[in-house]
């Protein structure tokens, strides 16, 4: 369990994040949804100590998380960042095993090498594991960097905007293989996204951040209605419900 | 598969190539006076070869560090450190004290002097402004520019005489290397050159950027620190062993990225070190045997070396047109 107290972090003068207490649950896909600038990318840097807090606490899995050794927190969280750029040319293939860093510090073992392919299946990128990522489109990128985040094999799973860059249909697996870690193989996740109805769709919890604040949280039907999801990107939607999943309207 | 094993023939060739080349030197025109050769050649190949090491692993692990295969470490002032220490040193004690004169002593204290620098310079750094690296580049090059000034400034203020001796001490040369400054570099050099080819690694990892280093677990903020300083380190062994050089590694590092096209520390510290030692030697060859002692070996490395560097500026503003 991932637990957030009194969280706060200022750039200079402005406030990013504002007393923020949140809880999230073990075994649950936990999507953090808000309109830009709300925070979300500082709090999961935050989370998996890229980024210091000003103040409050983080708890993972009991432990602070400025408290963690950071060799074996990599053992127990994973994040994906917005924004990659690659110095120098590696293939596919290398960028994943460096998920398996933490346990091998470069080292690669029959089990990583097990590891390593079993991720590129997943993200269906086995065919192509020895091309250049120099040389791959923004959606393949992007799963090779979930390739590789999937090599790490932690517990917790922290991914920022993962759908960056990919169509709907690769969105949509993305999507099911998230919810695979999650149900078969008991991974916590927490995922900013921002297409609501990603979120709707797919995850366990909300956490819906605004202005740096918490603005609510909690399971997925609980939040998503059509008054909350307004004030909450001040636009206006209607929510209807089809089989059983709850679709945002805004447009 | 396929791919690793060119790369290690090319090491391999690399090696070879600088072996001949190791042979070459120490036997060309010897005429079979082998007590005299070796005693004269050895003691000049080893600097040559310390060196070469020096100035390559520290340009990789800078370029490393810094995301940017076009700086060298002179940016942070190393070498301007050097040059001002001798100035100083020859400007305020005259030529016939014992810093001045004694090669031991102004080789540990010019170190020291470099040494103490940097770790202060990083130590406060690395505690205020984790991470920002460029900043700390900038301070660098700006205390660089502001010692340099000083130097000028006590150059032209300084006896012609003792500025002569200044200036021939100032020229790398490999020729007036002497042999106890020799045993102790090998001592720091090894140690250091050890610990980074032990960590290479964990320098592959530092490739993918601060944030993905640290999330896979690297705590890149002591491990930069530890980098610096030895940088700093290999750069002042080898300003105070043989002057200021400052394009031989850039052009060790950046042409070992291109033969080898990995990222791999482990290779391209053990093919860019052949290959700098080859192009040094080659150097050193043409000098004694082509150009007659006519020249300086510094005058050929930092010529061909420029012109790599200007080769590669113009070919990056080509990528970004």
């Amino acid at each position: 369990m991932i637990e957030l107290t009194h969280v706060s972090k200022c750039y200079g003068k402005e406030s990013i994040l504002n007393d923020l207490s949140a809880m999230i649950e073990k075994g649950k896909l936990t999507a953090c949804v808000g309109p830009n600038g709300a925070g979300k990318t500082t709090l999961l840097e935050m989370i998996s100590r890229l980024n210091r807090t000003d103040s409050g606490e983080i708890y993972i899995n009991g432990g602070e998380v400025n408290e963690w050794n950071s060799g074996n927190l990599a053992k127990t969280l994973s994040i994906l960042k917005q924004s990659n750029q690659f110095t120098m040319r590696l293939t596919i293939k290398e960028l994943v095993s460096f998920g398996r860093f933490p346990y091998t510090k470069g080292k690669l073992n029959e089990y990583c090498h097990e590891v390593i392919e079993r991720s590129l299946v997943q993200v269906g990128l086995l065919e192509q594991a020895d091309q250049y990522i120099d040389t791959l489109s923004g959606g393949q990128l992007q799963r090779a960097l979930i390739a590789m985040v999937l090599a790490q094999d932690t517990e917790y799973i922290l991914l920022d905007e993962p759908l960056n860059n990919l169509d709907i249909k690769y969105s949509i697996q993305l999507m099911k293989i998230i919810r695979e870690l999650v149900d078969v193989f008991g991974k916590t996740i927490i995922t900013v996204i921002h297409d609501i109805n990603f979120a709707s769709a797919y995850a366990d919890n909300l956490i819906a951040m605004k202005d740096g604040k918490l603005f609510a949280s909690g399971p997925v039907n609980e939040i998503i209605n059509a008054e909350t999801i307004q004030s909450l990107f001040d636009t206006e939607v209607e929510v209807i419900e089809r089989k059983g999943k709850k679709v945002i309207l805004y447009y | 598969m396929t791919k690793n094993r060119l790369v290690y023939r090319k090491v391999l060739i690399m090696g070879g190539i600088m072996i001949v080349l190791m042979f070459l030197y120490m036997t060309i025109g010897s005429r079979g006076n082998w007590s005299y050769i070796v005693s004269l050649r050895g003691k000049k190949i080893v600097a040559l070869i310390l060196v070469s090491i020096c100035s390559t692993v520290a340009t990789i692990v800078f370029h490393t560090i810094s995301q940017n295969r076009i700086l060298t470490p002179t940016i942070i002032g190393m070498d301007t450190l050097y040059i001002f220490f001798q100035t100083i040193v020859l400007f305020s004690l005259s030529h016939f004290h014992a810093i001045a004169q004694n090669k031991y002593w102004n080789f540990f204290l010019s170190g020291m002097a470099m040494m103490l620098f940097s770790l202060v310079l990083y130590g406060l750094f690395f505690k205020l402004y984790p991470g920002r690296i460029y900043l700390l580049l900038m301070t660098g090059l700006i205390l660089g520019t502001c010692l340099r000034s000083l130097t000028t400034f006590l150059q032209v203020l300084m006896e012609p005489n003792e500025f002569l001796l200044l200036q021939s001490r100032l020229f790398a040369s490999f020729n007036r290397v002497e042999v106890g400054l020799v045993g102790i570099s090998i001592g720091i050099v090894i140690p250091t050159i050890l610990y980074i080819f032990l960590h290479r690694r964990s320098l592959d990892v530092l490739h993918l950027g601060r944030a993905q280093a640290i999330a896979l677990g690297l705590g890149v903020d002591r491990f930069n620190l530890k980098l610096f300083i030895m940088i700093s380190l290999l750069t002042a062994v080898s300003t105070a062993l043989v002057g200021p050089v400052m394009f031989l590694g850039f052009l060790g590092a950046n042409v070992s990225y291109k033969i080898f096209e990995t990222y791999e520390h482990s290779i391209l510290f053990l093919g860019g070190c052949f290959f700098t030692i080859s192009f040094v030697l080659l150097g050193q060859m043409m000098i004694e045997h082509v150009f007659h002692f006519q020249t300086t070996l510094s005058v050929v490395l930092e010529f061909v070396g420029g012109s790599y560097f200007l080769y590669v500026l113009l070919k990056e503003r080509e990528v970004i047109k």
